[in-house]
């Protein structure tokens, strides 16, 4: 039981993916201006690394693994995560079609997430069980999640500040992300 | 070493091969149908995505239309026979619409019309309107920098010594150039209206005859020859309006200073 709490957390907080490893960053950046795509856009990717953990698992343990074809690890892993990006698209055009509007390119975009690839790599790499992968995955997900929506929340907070004429836009976004990431260091150490 | 390369490709292409079969059964079962008004509609718009039906594009101004939510007429590039057309798709009466075309109200030359100062600055008609309201002594003339040439999506304007001219039989009426010019001397009139007062100046006749030799004064010799009344004033600035105006061509000949000028109506 410990172990699973310390899996998620420190994937959501320690480890999180965007804030403090700095993956997956586009579409944080990209899909920040609104809590609610922000949410949709979470969704989307914890559906897609929780699946993409548990297949790439099996995939890697039983058809790369024994025939030490270890190599081709992410060739097949993208294929994994591409097949489910498109999954998901569908499903979402045809049952929230405006959050599948709201979304845009984004959608897609997370077949080439980094974070998404990143996460599945680096639970091969810790030699996590089955079950502690998609633990793992889950975590990321919703650490991903985490990252978007505090990040838009902020973001629409700054909308109705009064910002200096040369840091509107991008420029104070970045600034922001720089803050929010900085003060996810403070969770480093927590286990 | 062949057997190696065997077992990789038929791993690969067989997760390849599995996941594409689960998305071909997933689309179909997840399939969206779309209307297909929306398509058939889609072939026929002009596709330019000028956006001045107020949609984003075509696209969207075709869904729009098969929701019922925006008028057949809307799209102010198509013509009538295309309007007729989307009638008879979506099962509606069309209406007629009249042909329109955008209509530079000056005729401001670098002949014309005496410039302040001799301008170098950015190559735009906003920026160069805000020094001093432009390098024409009139300031409700064109500024001639060419901000409507870059605005109009169908190349129907070109900048002819200083002044910008409207190729009517190209325009689409789109009305991009209306809201480019900084100095609102676009205006959108009915193609088939001949003739126009092209001056936009509201200064005192005295003042207009100094600047530009072919700005309205105000002399009112156009309304006294205007069979059917349709040339009105404001302040000493006269204008006809479309729609009592016969397309007679008294005021033109009667203008002391040439500025009604004559466009040929021809509709596409």
């Amino acid at each position: 039981m410990r172990e699973i709490i310390i899996i998620v957390l420190s994937a959501v907080l320690v480890e999180n993916f965007v804030l403090t490893q700095f993956l997956g960053v586009c579409p944080f950046i990209g899909v920040s201006k609104r809590i609610n795509t922000a949410l949709g856009m979470g969704g989307a990717v914890i559906f897609v690394m929780t699946f993409a953990s548990a297949i790439t698992k099996l995939v890697f343990d039983y058809l790369l693994e024994p025939n030490s074809l270890e190599y081709l690890n992410i060739i097949a892993f993208i294929l994994v995560i591409a097949s489910l990006v498109q999954f998901v698209e569908i499903v979402l055009k045809r049952f929230v079609p405006p959050l599948y509007k709201a979304l845009g390119i984004y959608l897609p975009l997370i077949t080439t997430n980094c974070a998404v690839l990143g996460m599945a790599l680096m639970g091969i790499e810790r030699e996590y069980s089955l079950g502690a992968t998609v633990l793992f995955g889950l975590g990321a997900g919703l650490g991903f999640t985490l990252a978007l929506v505090l990040f838009a929340g902020v973001r629409e907070k700054l909308e109705e500040n009064d910002i200096p004429e040369s840091l509107k836009g991008f420029s104070i976004s970045l600034i922001a992300a720089a803050l929010v990431s900085v003060a996810f260091f403070g969770f480093q150490g927590l286990f | 070493m062949v057997a190696n390369l065997l077992i990789s490709a038929s791993i690969v292409g067989g997760l390849g091969l599995l996941f594409g079969l689960g998305l071909s059964v997933a689309s179909k079962v997840f399939e969206v149908k779309v209307d297909e008004k929306v398509t058939k509609i889609r072939e026929i718009l002009p596709g330019a995505n000028c956006g001045a039906c107020g949609q984003t594009g075509c696209d969207a101004f075709a869904e729009c239309l098969v929701e019922g939510k925006c008028d057949i007429s809307g799209c102010p590039v198509a013509g009538d026979e295309l309007v007729e057309e989307l009638g008879e798709i979506l099962g509606i009466e069309a209406g007629s619409t009249v042909a329109k075309t955008a209509r530079v109200m000056c005729s401001g030359t670098y002949d014309n019309c005496k410039q302040k100062f001799d301008y170098s600055g950015v190559e735009d008609c906003v920026a160069a309107a805000n020094l001093y309201g432009g390098p024409p002594a009139c300031t409700y003339g064109c500024v001639g920098l060419g901000n409507c040439v870059r605005a109009c999506p169908f190349d129907a304007i070109v900048m002819v010594d200083g002044l910008a001219r409207i190729i009517e039989s190209k325009c689409k009426s789109c009305e991009k150039c209306v809201v480019a010019c900084p100095k609102n001397i676009i205006e959108m009139v009915p193609k088939c209206n001949e003739y126009t007062v092209t001056c936009k100046s509201l200064d005192k006749g005295a003042v207009v005859r100094k600047n530009c030799s072919v700005g309205c004064i105000g002399c009112r010799k156009c309304s006294k020859v205007c069979p059917v009344d349709a040339i009105s004033f404001e302040g000493t600035l006269a204008k006809i309006n479309p729609d009592i105006c016969t397309n007679c061509g008294e005021c033109m000949k009667a203008c002391p200073v040439n500025s009604i000028k004559r466009h040929k109506c021809e509709l596409v």
